[in-house]
This record gives C-alpha cells, sequence and structure tokens, in this order.
C-alpha cells in the first residue's frame, strides 16, 4: 500500500468489485484470486463469458489459468522484468495515452522512458523465462484494451523489491491512461476481511486514523485536540522492527491483538526466540493460538458474531458487522478490553456504543465523515464519504490524484535477496490454499474442512520429483538456511520445474520456518516471503 | 430499445432484452418456476412459468421467451393452472414425501407449490427412482430422490463458479445428477448449489438436525474471512450459528467460498478462551478480568516508567473491527505513549 500512496497520493484498490464484469481486459498479476478472494474470481469469470479477454501472470498454474487466454509464467520474483518489458513493448508500439500522461503525470520524459530502452521483449524473456512473443502479447492486449483492470495480491507485495513491483504495476497503468475511470485501474486485493479498516483506522506506526503523519505538527495538534492529551512525535517501529529491537532487548513489552505472528511471520524459530524474551507480552485472541502460547497475559475475546462494529472490505466499502450471539464464558469484545486496560493507565476512553467510537472516527478523518451507523443500514457505502449526502465512491481518481500529479517512478529489476545456488537449488514460494485461512487458527476447527485438507504439503513439478526420485504422498524433507521441515510431497504440474509451493496454515509444517526475517522491502518493510532458496530431498529411509 | 408489452391486462414498457418472466418479475407480477434463477442463464426445463400470448396456439415458458413490441401476455388462467397443476402433481408422484422430516420444510419451492395447488392426493403413481445415498462429501448432504432435475446445481456450478463438477446424466427417467462418467466428486466445495437447490436434494451437512424455520434468528453480517467482504447471513438457535446464507442483492450477488457458507463452526468450540489468564511458573492459571486487567496495566507501567513508553508495541488484527483498530491505535498513542503500532497485514 505504501508503493501506491506514494505514486497516487492515497492506497487502496481504486475501483470496486462490481466494475470487474465490465473490464473488457483483465490483467491478474500475482493472485490466486480463485482460491483466495473466491467472490472476486466469480466476477472476473463473470466478465471473461461477457467477453473480456484475461491475461494471468503467475509461476504458479493457479486455478484461474483455467479462464485465461493468456498465462505468462514468469519466475518468482522477476515481475518488474516482466512489467517492464511489458511497457517497453506499449511504448515501442505507441500504445501510450499522450493525453493522460501530459495532464495526469509527471516523470515520464527522459529517465523513465530511457529506463525502458534496455527491457526489450528478449531481455523480458531472458530474465522471467516467459518467451518473448507472449510478452508481446500481453502488451497490445493491455494496450489495445478500453477498461483493463489490473489486480494483484501478496505475489506481488511480498518480496524485497516488493514495492518496486507495485510501482512497475503503477506505471504500467500510468502510461496508458487506465486510471480514473470505472472499469479500469489498479486494483490491489485484500486479503484479510479487515485489512483496508485496520490500515485506515491508523494501526501503522507513522499515520494517525486517515493516514495522517503523525510528524506533521499540524496534523499532531489536531488529534491532541481531539483526544486531549500530548502525544509522541516520532514515528513508531513496525511489526518487523518491533522483533528487532526485541532482540535487541530495547522493545519490552508487547500487545498483541488477534494476531499470529509465530506462524504468518518469516522465520518462526527467531520470531519464538523474541517473543519469549519479552519482559511482557499481553495477548488478546479468541483461541490459544501459537503466539498466545508464549504469552505472560491472556485475554479472552469475542469473535465477529459476538459484536457489533464495521468492517472495510477490499473495494474501501464500510459494512455492519452485527451481533448475533452471546460470547462463550468470560470472553469479552476487544473494544471493552481496552477501555479497561487503558483506564487502568490513566487514560479514560468511554465509549456506550461502537456507534460512538464510528463517530468520533468521522471526526478523526474526513473521508469517513459522511458515514454513520443508520445510513449504513441500508447496505455499505465506500470512503470517501465526507458529507452526508454523499454518496460514496465507487472509483477512484476521477479528475486527478490526490497527491496532485501521478507519479512514473523509474524501476530497475532486482534480483530477489536469496536466489537458488547448489546447495539450495529450489525457490520456494508459501501461500495459502482454498480450504484454510492464514494460520488455521479458526478453519483448522472445522472438521469438514480438516477432511478435505488435513495437513501440510509441498507442491513439487512431476520433472523434479522424478530426478528427486520421490512419489505423491512420499514424505520429503524440505530445508532452507533458518530450518528444515518434513511434509508430504504432492506431486503436480502447478509449480514449474525448479519450483516449491507450501501453504503456511499448518502448525506442524510451518511454511514460515523456512522463510527469511532478514529480506526486508526497503519502503514498506515487508518480508521475502514468496522467494527462498530450499533443498528438497526424500525423508525416508527406504520405505518407512 | 424499450418495447411496450402487456402483462395480464398491465401496461409495461421493459427493456427489448428482457424476457416475459424478467419484465413480469420487474413489476410485480409473479409467475412461478422451478428452475429459473435471475443470475444464471434462462433454461427452460421445469415448464412451470408457461404463459400465453395473444395470436400464439401453443402456451410459451415465460422464461426463455423475449419479449416483443405490441406483445399481449396471459400468465394466469384456468387452462395454464391446470397445467402447472398437474406438472407439479407429475413431480410428487416420484418425490419422498417426507417434509415432516426434511430440512427443507418452509423453505421449499417445490412444497410451496403443492400447497398452492392443493395436492393432497395424486393422481399418478409408478415407479419411483431409488438411489442408494453416496457418501464422500463432506459439506454437502445429497438425497437425489428429491431432486426435481431443474439444472440449477449444474448450471451454477459451471456458469458461476466456472467448475462444472456435476452434470445431469442419463436419459428420461434414468436422468440424474452427477459428476462426469459417475467418477469421484471434483469440487470446490462453494455450496453455491445448496444455495440455488429449490427443494430437499442439497443441504448443508453442518445443519442437519439443528433446526429449519422455527425459532431461527437471522443476523445480517460481514463474512470474517478475506478480504471481499461478503453480506453474510447468520441463522442463529440457542447461541448456535447452524447455518449461513447470503441475500442476492448483495456486492457477492449471493454467492460464498467454502470458507463463507460452511467455516463457521469455530464460533461455537470448545476449544474457545473462555477466562483471563496469568502465566505463573510457566503455566497458564485462570483468573478474574479484575486480576488480568490490574496485572497487565501494572507491568505495562513498569516497562514505561523504566524504560520510557517507546519501550512497549503493539499489533494490531485485520479481523477485528473498525472501531476496534482506532481504540487500539489510540490505546497506545494516547495512553501508553507511542507510535508502536502496527498490524500484520498492511502490505
Amino acid at each position: 500500500m505504501a508503493g501506491l500512496a506514494t505514486v497516487f497520493g492515497s492506497g487502496a484498490m481504486t475501483n470496486s468489485i462490481r466494475e470487474i464484469e465490465d473490464n473488457d481486459l483483465l490483467f491478474v498479476i500475482g493472485s490466486n484470486t480463485k482460491e483466495n478472494h473466491p467472490i472476486v474470481a466469480l466476477r472476473m469469470i463473470k466478465a471473461v463469458r461477457r467477453g473480456a479477454k484475461m491475461i494471468v501472470a503467475d509461476p504458479r498454474k493457479v486455478p484461474l489459468v483455467r479462464f485465461a487466454h493468456l498465462w505468462l509464467r514468469q519466475k518468482p520474483g522477476t515481475d518488474v522484468a516482466l512489467l517492464n518489458s511489458m511497457m517497453h513493448v506499449i511504448l515501442k508500439e505507441d500504445l501510450i495515452d499522450r493525453d493522460f500522461i501530459v495532464n495526469m503525470t509527471e516523470g515520464f520524459e527522459t529517465e523513465f522512458m530511457k529506463n525502458l530502452e534496455e527491457y526489450t521483449p528478449e531481455v523480458g524473456e531472458k530474465i522471467t523465462g516467459v518467451p518473448k512473443e507472449k510478452i508481446i502479447e500481453a502488451a497490445r492486449l493491455y494496450g489495445a484494451a478500453d477498461r483493463p483492470g489490473i489486480y494483484y495480491t501478496m505475489g506481488i507485495t511480498q518480496h524485497s523489491h516488493g514495492s518496486d513491483n507495485v510501482f512497475s504495476i503503477a506505471n504500467l497503468a500510468l502510461m496508458t491512461g487506465n486510471l480514473g475511470k470505472e472499469s479500469s485501474g489498479v486494483n490491489p486485493l485484500r486479503g484479510q476481511n479487515n485489512v483496508q479498516g485496520s490500515t485506515d483506522m491508523g494501526c501503522i506506526p507513522d499515520s494517525f486514523p486517515g493516514y495522517q503523519k503523525v510528524h506533521l505538527p499540524l496534523v499532531r495538534e489536531k488529534f491532541e485536540s481531539l483526544w486531549k492529551v500530548k502525544l509522541p512525535e516520532k514515528p513508531g517501529l513496525t511489526a518487523p522492527e518491533m522483533i528487532f529491537e526485541a532482540e535487541a532487548g530495547k522493545l519490552k513489552g508487547m500487545y498483541i491483538m488477534g494476531e499470529n505472528p509465530v506462524l504468518s511471520d518469516p522465520d518462526l524459530t527467531h520470531t519464538i526466540k523474541v517473543l519469549k524474551g519479552l519482559d511482557l507480552l499481553i495477548v488478546q485472541d479468541i483461541f490459544m493460538t501459537e503466539t498466545a502460547e508464549l504469552a505472560d497475559i491472556v485475554f479472552p475475546a469475542a469473535t465477529f458474531a459476538e459484536k457489533d462494529g464495521t468492517f472495510t472490505n477490499t473495494e474501501r466499502r464500510v459494512q455492519r458487522v452485527r451481533k448475533a450471539m452471546d460470547s462463550p464464558g468470560e470472553a469479552r469484545d476487544d473494544a471493552w478490553i481496552i477501555m479497561e486496560l487503558s483506564r487502568r493507565l490513566g487514560y479514560e476512553m468511554k465509549y456506550a456504543h461502537p456507534s460512538e467510537i464510528f463517530r468520533e472516527i468521522g471526526q478523526a478523518w474526513p473521508a469517513m465523515a459522511g458515514i454513520t451507523y443508520s445510513r449504513l443500514e441500508g447496505g455499505g457505502l465506500q470512503w470517501p464519504c465526507p458529507t452526508l449526502d454523499h454518496p460514496g465512491t465507487e472509483y477512484l481518481f476521477k479528475g486527478g490524484f490526490p497527491r496532485g500529479k501521478g507519479r512514473f517512478t523509474v524501476v530497475k529489476y532486482r534480483p530477489s535477496a536469496e536466489v537458488p545456488d547448489e546447495e539450495y537449488p529450489f525457490i520456494l514460494t508459501t501461500g495459502r490454499q482454498l480450504f484454510h485461512y492464514h494460520t488455521g487458527t479458526m478453519t483448522r476447527k472445522i472438521d469438514p474442512l480438516n477432511r478435505v485438507s488435513p495437513g501440510p504439503y509441498v507442491e513439487i513439478n512431476p520433472d523434479d520429483a522424478l530426478s528427486l526420485d520421490v512419489k505423491d504422498g512420499e514424505e520429503v524433507r524440505v530445508a532452507s538456511r533458518r530450518g528444515e521441515i518434513v511434509l508430504p510431497a504432492r506431486i503436480t504440474e502447478r509449480p514449474e520445474k525448479g519450483v516449491v509451493f507450501i501453504p503456511f496454515h499448518f502448525r506442524e509444517a510451518a511454511a514460515n520456518l523456512l522463510t527469511s526475517s532478514i529480506a526486508l522491502d526497503p519502503l514498506c518493510k515487508i518480508p521475502e516471503l514468496k522467494v527462498s532458496a530450499v533443498r528438497v530431498t526424500r525423508a525416508g529411509n527406504g520405505n518407512g | 430499445m424499450i418495447v411496450t408489452v402487456t402483462i395480464d391486462g398491465k401496461y409495461l414498457e421493459v427493456p427489448s432484452s428482457y424476457t416475459i418472466l424478467q419484465a413480469a418479475r420487474e413489476n410485480g407480477i409473479h409467475i412461478p418456476t422451478l428452475c429459473d434463477d435471475p443470475r444464471l442463464e434462462p433454461y427452460g426445463g421445469c415448464r412451470l412459468c408457461l404463459v400465453q400470448i395473444k395470436g400464439m396456439p401453443k402456451a410459451v415458458t415465460a422464461c426463455t421467451t423475449p419479449v416483443s413490441e405490441g406483445m399481449e401476455v396471459v400468465t394466469t388462467s384456468p387452462e395454464i393452472e391446470g397445467i402447472r397443476r398437474t406438472i407439479v402433481e407429475l413431480l410428487l408422484s416420484d418425490h419422498p414425501n417426507d417434509c415432516m422430516v426434511c430440512e427443507k420444510a418452509g423453505d421449499c419451492t417445490l412444497q410451496e407449490l403443492a400447497y398452492f395447488y392443493n395436492l393432497r392426493d395424486n393422481r399418478f403413481w409408478g415407479a419411483r427412482r431409488q438411489y442408494t445415498s453416496r457418501d464422500g462429501n463432506p459439506f454437502i448432504e445429497r438425497d437425489m430422490e428429491k431432486c426435481v432435475l431443474c439444472g440449477k446445481c449444474v448450471r451454477v456450478c459451471n456458469e458461476v463458479q466456472g467448475v462444472g463438477a456435476i452434470e445431469i446424466g442419463y436419459r428420461g427417467f434414468d436422468a440424474k445428477v452427477c459428476p462426469p462418467f459417475e467418477k469421484d466428486l471434483d469440487c470446490e466445495f462453494c455450496g453455491q448449489c445448496v444455495s440455488v437447490c429449490p427443494t430437499g436434494a442439497l443441504i448443508g451437512k453442518q445443519s442437519l438436525g439443528k433446526g429449519r424455520q422455527k425459532n431461527i434468528r437471522q443476523v445480517n453480517t460481514v463474512c470474517p474471512y478475506c478480504g471481499c467482504g461478503c453480506n453474510i447471513t447468520l441463522h442463529v438457535s440457542r447461541n448456535e450459528i447452524i447455518r449461513v446464507t447470503s441475500p442476492e442483492d448483495s456486492l457477492n450477488e449471493g454467492w460464498l467460498c467454502v470458507k463463507g457458507r460452511f467455516g463457521f463452526r469455530f464460533v461455537n468450540s470448545s476449544e474457545r478462551l473462555t477466562k483471563p489468564l496469568i502465566k505463573r511458573n510457566g503455566t497458564f492459571e485462570e483468573t478474574t478480568w479484575e486480576a488480568a486487567l490490574d496485572y497487565a496495566a501494572g507491568r505495562l507501567r513498569e516497562i514505561k516508567r523504566a524504560h520510557g513508553p517507546d519501550a512497549i508495541g503493539g499489533l494490531s488484527s485485520a479481523r477485528c473491527t473498525n472501531e476496534e483498530n482506532y481504540l487500539f491505535q489510540k490505546f497506545l498513542r494516547a495512553a501508553v505513549g507511542t507510535n508502536n503500532v502496527d498490524h500484520c497485514a498492511r502490505y
């Protein structure tokens, strides 16, 4: 999101889910949409049924490939090269939108154009492994489309050059003028029910609610008068930085609400060690998660079904969450717990109902000032929605970008931090699958889901399986520089030769024992979960 | 292009792309159907939507016949109702009439039609389809003897879900819904088929025996899994979620995935945390809220006093509501005094 915010001045999906069906071209890159955003995928399939063309760029043969007219199988971590060579073709064949570039953007001339020169389709093919004919075809399809939408997720962002990937996507949309219009734009699909919301609400170290920067005195004054307290001016630590600071002994106490970083963060052994070393760890959750087990204090919390509130979905739509039942035992909703804790620290926060908190959010952030609980009774509203009579905003940047002009960024291809070598010859990429969710805290408590997806596995290409002498279902040992796990092989055409895939839902063979916590994107500090070098060997001796 | 048609004496102006059924439905004129769903392609399978058009000798299906300028349609007459009644009667002649114990009772289109046409007795009798149930599906209970072959499940799987796990195999009396060549089911378990089935042929397994229509509270809320933000309706009985459905007029058009439709049992799991816990000598001990909160606040104060507020950090959650996230960062910034607040999925 930081990447998009830099070039546009706002980081969110620019279009709506409804608009997908009117795309005439869909470019899906680094997103296993059919498994991870199943309902968005249904709209994509609908668009294809209505005549749209679809390009899927993914190292794995993900289920959406079945519906695609063109599948680009780039090597993991080579997206910049792929996108740059597509842009090279678009520029060369004059498929750019001159009016848009002149009026709405900056930074196109010279440096940006010059940078694309070296990324010929031939160079693209060499780096990405995608045949140059396909790169040219993809460029022509996208360049010629009237209403193309780009869709991406963690396959783009979870890299040590994740922000570069995002910049490249933004460049592609900017040079073809495919922004600020209905059904054409740049659309990061959010992976959790309220990621958009928790970011909007300021659960990020450099911003108050509504992306208002903590280091700006005027902003701070506004929040100081709203909250009636002196506020810190130094931007805080990001999640990975907190782990480093804790390791260095500078961060002493952590309060973790509804997250399970032990399984979701890279380098599990390291995470556990650091969390164990804290003076104080408070965890608030609905289950005894792998993270809660390390805590000094555990607060039992309420699920979504037991409380009132709002979630903001991937298309910026604020929708009502309604209490349907009571929590078990003494579990309480998170708001109550936070308020009680705050009072004990000498700062009183008192709200009788979540709607009162929501009203304060509207005072803190003008983009949500026009949304009220009573308006939400009639369905969700998409921010920005500044006034009570505003209908909400279906697509962003109609008539301009928040930062003034959209900015082109010169992006050069950089290899991933860890590339395969003799000792660790395979690329490991991680992700989710359809039947489980994230660290499995919820879904692995559900019997039928466990029946169709009982445990961990590693996807291996048939050619690799042959050379490793591994049969389908046989246990293999996957090792990286950080650790190793043993799990059954699933032999499938999904990953290409040299690439293996492990879903990260399973604690008994946790993919994040293998990933690295050191390779972070310099801008937004996201860890490189999509590319690690690993070694794969048969686990059993004989038929054990 | 807009055309003018008359349905049951009512003048309507509708787009020329409409079918008679669409025109009628949008204008509040009810035509019975078992196989139509506005979200699917017209099918013309069940024949219940037969209507008469002035100047045409035979009745036509409203779901597949496009409107045309000046068309005059009659949707109900003794003759049409006689045909419809016979169709329902024929369906019931090969249906296990076990509404007493059927999960779908009260929400079943066939039951409603039988009620409407007052079909207690049946003029038809003969062989009945009999299937031994094959139970390879952890999510969906299938009772093929209740299937009316409307084909909605087949079409939703193919047209909407893009999977095509099932097809109508065989012909005539032997026709049945099954995976191609009756091989193993290759399915995403989205349950779209369950949501469109007009009878009790397809039922979510987790709902079996948990309650039908009586004493169920329905609460509209938002799915807690991915970021799509699908609208869901929780059906709650005795403080337990027994079923999840989705309204058709929502951003997800009533469609859900396997997690959204069938992944709700964690809420009622016996493994839920129900008491505040404090760890002493390496093991958790249950305690009161008062004690846990006092202890937590005391320890936080100690750290703040000894090392400053920036020695404390908080990770918030993309699972929690906006309101809770707002309070969480406000707590860290205003009560603790640090900007060390983040959440794992913000990128």
